[in-house]
């Protein structure tokens, strides 16, 4: 059970500072919009004002004759390139592959969404650029919309895709529908829910960018750009859309300000960048602004969903089925379709024996903004609901909140769920008594009427859950659909004098993998912390890999570096062995030396290195030099776990919700370094309290985003938030050798559950037994207001 | 943002001749309302006069039945202001909840009273406490200043240079604020001194506005149930995805309640 990676150099485990720190914290960071080339040209683009219209002339003659103007392109002149491709097929319940029209670079005919783009405009400078796009002229012949979810499924409804009839992309199970139906139809109790998932923006701090470059010497193309996996890009963008083979391209993600999910998806704005360069052989560039990133990055959730959970006499559960449309808006962008399916979907058992499971997705187009993968990607979604109808289910039983899941936990490990899933390892127990310790749950009842006597409703939630990380192995992503696999490269460079240069396939943008690798690399090689550095973000000096997202990087990217370090020692076996003339089975390694066994005789890794470099008396037949590449596709996914608690008072005469305490108790696998953990875990519970009480993108009926700035779109500030009591209790995962598990999407996956169903125990008083995400003032208020009324 | 041509003077007389000589001028104080709108191209004027060189416009002056707080006083400096503290609480109160730290050190008095901005603090706060606007000009009540959303009675080149706030016998502003925007949804300023009690409103109407019933019921007794059955319609309020007519109605009754809880 217990990872073996240490050698004891202290290193894994303990809270370094970030090697990032010096460069982010006195603005030395080197962005994609920190990046000017010679001869760099800006582009503007222009992006349609409305969300659904058969575009009629795109006059740019005015543009094109603007100063400064060197080129007006629209979707007609990139006709001839691929389509921005969808990294997942998925399957409806007929066998039927998804629909999956082809999306332009820029608009072609017709504009599906407020944003879409529909003209570039390049010329010496920025200004310039977006001076001339105001001149190009624009025939929208507007159509109706399909805004949301219920406009987007109604009878009749305005169709964003001919071929896709209903709106629907595709209409997907999971699980035994017989089988679920047969046990809530025989069970001794059941509660129903309905749900919506709000639609979120993701908000990364650093707004996406992208230059684009030629070199006409070479037939080289360059992409600097703003992403969370590059090589992903350049498979992408190369294969699928522009037909380059990799060597005659580069992607460079240099430090990039947040992702969030928001920045994984391959965007047209870089096939037309880098199109772009190639037609002009010059270097163009192009930043977002944030008015732009609200109708141009990809957004997140935006499920509507309808749940019932049967149950016995002993609140066990029996059955469990779910009904969720999804919005994947107006294009499916690169995990549009999978994140709502296998990223949802066979999250449903969670950390509960539920033995029958059934999951029902229509995937919808919408004319919306596309909704791809947002910290948590679909777990979020899944463990909202499951949590919330385990509330219900107490309150229609009368067994208590916490007793109820107790009695459903998973004890025995491996356990396979009704889901696909099988979790390998877990204490939910530990987390669910950690977690209740920690918040003084039993001594709740006098801080309840403490609050009463200052007039406001006190109200206490929990959420129990498992997240899985880590999406794998590949083989079983691809028999679902995935088209490409979800391994990770990790390269381990010893120089001649010992420092190390580590070059990883994911990419960090906030996470600290300079810092986390840099640790496990000093540990298992026995060097020194300073002598490592961790190099990322560039195809051309990382041999290959899959990026950053799904909480995946340290599981699948570090075990990758880990095994790359074994394949190092194993080499520095063999040189050391010859050096210390004796057999390589004698030679054991701990702490940076090779040593014979029973003996004092010992090389450190640093000589050892010097050997391989200047191999004067060296091994017959050995390669000069210690470099070694590990590709590793993990054998699972990895489950995460843990229980969030959340109290709030209610101020009953204006609705307003205060967080006052919210309480964590995660199992995340296996610490690095816990300073980054509990970073990670502060970020995504901000962002998990931000959806539960403040986060909520809306457009209205002709597609119009509503929330289209920081005015009215509410992001979680440090005063919204208590301070976070975190605790850990740790498991290790059985099947990497690190035993770690992931972090970085635990807060908002646990705790917009616990909140809500604090939220509705507060106003369960007043008979208020639900209440929607975000909880605002005004909905608070409302539903006090609906149920006073009832009295 | 357009291009615009930018003026710094040095004096009242050099603004007001700068802004005569341009196509579409505007005054330049803290800009925290006005290089926003022009960020987002709904503004574009052809020059910007900044107050920055003249002087004399951030004095805050005691004269026994009122304060005088110059133009370009910020909020922050409101706030903090000693004098303003000790004389009219309510104010310094209100001028530290406004916003957010970088527009307290940014934004001022005079740029918010000329902007007029239906969910701005400053309005129910002059138009509660019954200030007086000064301009190069002219001195003007609060109550026939204060039109609805963005307009007031000033002249394209008159400039705003002081507030007078009168010495009440005591007042309060209670404020239900925009969780994003931190503007009000409904922020009411509560005054009383020997000539009566005023109640303002500000965040939830199309401009502040006073109510009179609160007033008058406020007047025979000083105390929140007095108001708490008093509510105002919601025909006419505002409504966005933040609070609807309705909900603005209700909170307007509760902030005045509050307001008054305040005066103490």
């Amino acid at each position: 059970m217990s990872g073996n990676g240490s050698n004891g150099t202290g290193f894994i485990g303990a809270s370094l500072k970030r090697k990032e720190d010096a460069r982010f914290l006195t603005g030395r960071g080197r962005y994609t919009d920190d990046i000017n080339l010679p001869g760099q040209l800006y582009a503007h683009l222009l992006r349609s004002t409305v969300a659904h219209a058969n575009l009629g002339s795109v006059d740019t003659s005015a543009a094109e004759a603007a100063p400064g103007v060197q080129a007006v392109f629209t979707g007609p002149d990139m006709e001839d390139v691929g389509g921005i491709p969808t990294g997942w097929l998925i399957h409806s319940k007929d066998g039927s592959p998804m629909v999956e029209p082809k999306h332009p670079a820029m608009a072609i005919g017709k504009v599906r969404h407020v944003g879409e783009i529909v003209a570039i405009v390049v010329a010496e400078t920025r200004d310039q650029a977006r001076e001339a796009a105001a001149l190009i002229d624009i025939d929208y012949q507007e159509l109706p919309a399909a805004a949301s979810l219920e406009a987007a499924r109604a009878d009749g409804a305005p169709l964003v895709w001919d071929e896709a009839a209903g709106n629907l992309c595709y209409d997907w199970e999971v699980g035994d529908r017989a089988a679920a139906e047969a046990a809530i139809d025989g069970a001794a109790h059941t509660v129903s829910i309905d749900v919506v998932n709000q639609r979120l923006v993701p908000n990364a701090i650093e707004p996406r960018a992208a230059i684009g470059n030629f070199d006409p010497t070479t037939g080289e193309y360059t992409l600097y750009t703003t992403s969370q996996n590059p090589h992903l890009i350049r498979l992408l963008l190369g294969a699928f859309v522009l037909g380059l083979p990799e060597h005659k391209l580069r992607i460079v993600a240099p430090d990039v300000g947040g992702g969030f999910g928001s920045k994984i998806p391959h965007y047209a704005e870089e096939a037309i960048l880098t199109w772009t360069a190639g037609r002009l052989a010059r270097p163009v560039k192009w930043t977002s602004d944030r008015s732009e990133a609200f109708v141009s990055d990809t957004q997140g959730r935006d499920h509507i969903s309808t749940a019932t959970l049967g149950f016995d006499e002993d609140g066990r559960f029996v059955g469990l089925k779910v009904s969720t449309q999804a919005n994947l808006g107006a294009y499916l962008s690169t995990f549009a379709t999978c994140v709502p399916t296998y990223l949802y979907g066979i999250l449903f058992a969670g950390p509960y024996t539920t033995p029958a499971i059934y999951c029902e997705v229509e995937g919808v187009f919408t004319n919306t903004v596309p909704v791809d993968a947002l910290r948590g990607a679909g777990r979020p979604e899944a463990t909202y609901l499951l949590e919330r109808l385990v509330d219900k289910a107490a309150a229609a039983t009368g067994i208590d909140r916490v007793d109820i899941r107790r009695r459903n936990f998973i004890r025995e490990f491996p356990y396979q769920t009704p889901v696909a899933l099988q979790y390998d390892q877990g204490d939910y127990d530990a987390t669910l008594d950690l977690a209740l310790e920690a918040s003084d749950w039993d001594g709740f009842e006098a801080r309840r009427n403490e609050a009463a006597s200052r007039g406001k409703l006190r109200g206490i939630g929990i959420s129990t859950f498992i997240e899985a990380c880590g999406i794998a192995p590949s083989a079983v992503v691809g028999s679902l659909g995935a088209r490409a696999g979800l391994y990770e490269v990790g390269s381990v460079r010893v120089h001649p004098t010992g420092s190390v240069s580590v070059f990883t396939g994911t990419h960090s943008h906030g996470q600290g993998h300079e810092t986390t690798f840099a640790q496990i690399v000093a540990e298992t090689l026995g060097v020194d912390f300073e002598a490592v550095d961790v190099v990322h973000g560039d195809t051309n000096a990382i041999p290959f890999g899959m990026g950053t997202y799904g909480s995946r990087s340290l599981a699948v990217g570090g075990t990758a570096i880990y095994n790359a370090v074994q394949k190092v020692i194993a080499k520095g076996r063999k040189i050391a062995a010859h050096l210390l003339e004796a057999s390589e089975e004698d030679i054991e390694f701990a702490d940076g030396n090779f040593t014979v066994a029973g003996t004092d005789r010992s090389k450190s890794i640093g000589e050892v290195a010097l050997t391989a470099y200047v191999p004067h008396n060296y091994p017959e037949g050995l390669e000069p030099g210690l470099e070694e590449t590990a590709f590793y596709d993990p054998l699972n996914f990895t489950f995460p776990a843990g229980t969030h608690v959340a109290e709030v008072e209610v101020d009953p005469e204006t609705g307003e919700v205060e967080l006052v305490a919210v309480t964590g108790a995660d199992d995340v696998g296996r610490i690095i370094n816990p300073m980054i953990v509990n970073g990670q875990l502060h970020g995504g519970l901000a962002h998990g309290i931000g959806q539960a009480l403040l986060e909520h993108c809306e457009y209205d009926d002709e597609g119009q985003l509503v929330t289209g700035s920081y005015m009215n779109y509410t992001m979680p500030r440090a005063g919204d938030l208590p301070n976070f009591n975190i605790n850990h209790n740790t498991t290790h995962c059985t099947h990497n050798p690190l035993g770690v598990k992931g972090v970085g999407e635990v807060g908002s996956i646990g705790v917009p559950p616990a909140v809500i169903n604090a939220v509705v125990d507060a106003l369960s008083p007043l008979g208020v037994t639900h209440m929607e995400m975000p909880a605002t003032s005004e909905r608070v208020w409302q539903a006090i207001q609906a149920a006073q009324a009832q009295d | 943002m357009d291009d615009f041509q930018y003026h710094a003077p040095s004096s009242v007389d050099g603004v007001l001749s700068a802004l005569r000589g341009a196509d579409d001028g505007k005054v330049l104080a803290g800009g925290m309302s006005l290089l926003p709108v022009m960020k987002l191209a709904m503004a574009a004027p052809s020059d910007l006069v900044s107050l920055r060189n003249v002087p004399g416009l951030s004095d805050i002056e005691d004269h026994g039945h009122c304060l005088k707080i110059g133009a370009c006083c910020t909020h922050a400096q409101v706030a903090a202001s000693s004098v303003v503290r000790e004389r009219i609480p309510a104010l310094a109160a209100m001028a530290g909840r406004i916003g957010d730290p970088q527009v307290r050190n940014r934004g001022t008095i005079g740029g918010s009273v000329a902007h007029n901005d239906p969910a701005a603090d400053y309005p129910a706060a002059c138009v509660g406490l019954g200030a007086t606007i000064i301009t190069d000009r002219r001195k003007i009540s609060s109550d026939d200043f204060f039109g609805s959303m963005f307009e007031t009675p000033l002249e394209d080149d008159e400039l705003v240079t002081a507030v007078c706030f009168p010495i009440v016998d005591g007042a309060a502003y209670a404020k239900f604020e925009n969780p994003a925007s931190k503007y009000a949804v409904a922020g009411v300023m509560v005054a009383r001194d020997s000539d009566g009690v005023r109640v303002a409103v500000t965040g939830a109407g199309a401009g502040v506005f006073r109510v009179a019933e609160m007033e008058a019921a406020l007047a025979d007794d000083f105390s929140a149930d007095a108001v708490a059955g008093i509510s105002v319609s919601s025909d006419g309020l505002l409504s966005d995805n933040v609070a609807g007519a309705e909900y603005r109605a209700h909170l307007v009754t509760v902030m005045a309640k509050r307001a008054v809880e305040a005066c103490g």
